[in-house]
């Protein structure tokens, strides 16, 4: 019962994506913690066929504080997208538009 | 050589830069596109721009970017070039038009590809206004749409830890 709760509870925050929390493919630590809602690649779902390297707003949401590109284990981003996302922050990074590190 | 190629170049000056130096520049590209047979389709000036990191001690700069179609042999001057002017701190060139090319294939051969699952199930082929759509706009649930437009601004949430 308990853990019916806690898959509600989930569920809510992601805008009601998976109820059933725990067999949620992109549910993490099976019992303990919380779990992520399933992983859809933003740019299969937006369809959109060219990364812009020039569209910081979009490149944003594909690198943590730390600056680094995040892997697609964790965003969920189809390898093709990744590879083109991967070349499009980079050139960013060349003109500045994002940093190579921040500390 | 079978079609013109299309480049964007971007370029970043010191941000104290006057307007007539920025003309100068960008008289001076299209001279050189001009002569190995291009030309500059675009100009757009972004104007000051914050840098992300700091370059040639400068923690702005003035992004300028051309369009620019041409051969392939004249990027390599447009190069040469860039790197000698002082004014210039950094610049890109990157090819486009086959990776727009190839978005575009995909947008089209999305579309025809609907239309025929459409007609198949005895639709019109274009979705109609007051259709309901599985993937609407308010559906979308990511969290960084709430990025302005003041350049970088790290994610919180990392996310695997």
């Amino acid at each position: 019962m308990s853990e019916f709760d806690k898959g509600e509870r989930g569920g809510g925050r992601g805008a009601g994506k998976d109820k059933d929390g725990k067999d949620a493919k992109g549910g993490r630590r099976g019992g303990g913690g919380f779990f992520r809602r399933r992983r859809v690649c933003k740019f299969c779902v937006d369809k959109i066929d060219y990364i812009n390297y020039k569209d910081v707003k979009v490149l944003a949401g594909f690198i943590p504080e730390r600056g680094k590109i995040q892997p697609r284990r964790i965003s969920g981003v189809c390898a093709l997208h990744q590879r083109g996302l991967q070349t499009a922050i980079k050139r960013a990074r060349q003109l500045a538009l994002i940093p190579y590190v921040t500390d | 050589m079978s079609k013109a190629r299309q480049y964007e170049l971007i370029y970043i000056t010191a941000p104290e830069v006057t307007d007539e130096v920025l003309a100068d520049l960008h008289n001076q590209i299209v001279a050189i596109a001009e002569r190995f047979g291009g030309t500059v389709s675009k100009s757009e000036n972004w104007g000051r721009k914050r840098l992300a990191y700091e370059i040639a001690g400068q923690r702005e700069g003035v992004y300028v970017m051309e369009t620019i179609d041409g051969p392939g042999n004249m990027t390599a001057e447009l190069d040469r070039r860039l790197r000698v002017i002082d004014t210039v701190m950094r610049h890109l060139i990157v090819r486009v038009d086959e990776d727009l090319a190839i978005a575009e294939r995909a947008a089209t051969e999305r579309k025809t590809s609907m239309a025929a699952r459409r007609i198949k199930r005895g639709l019109p082929p274009e979705p109609t206004e007051g259709e309901r759509r599985r993937h609407s706009e308010d559906a979308d649930d990511d969290d960084n749409d709430v990025m302005g437009d003041a350049g970088f601004t790290p994610r919180g949430d990392r996310g695997d830890r």
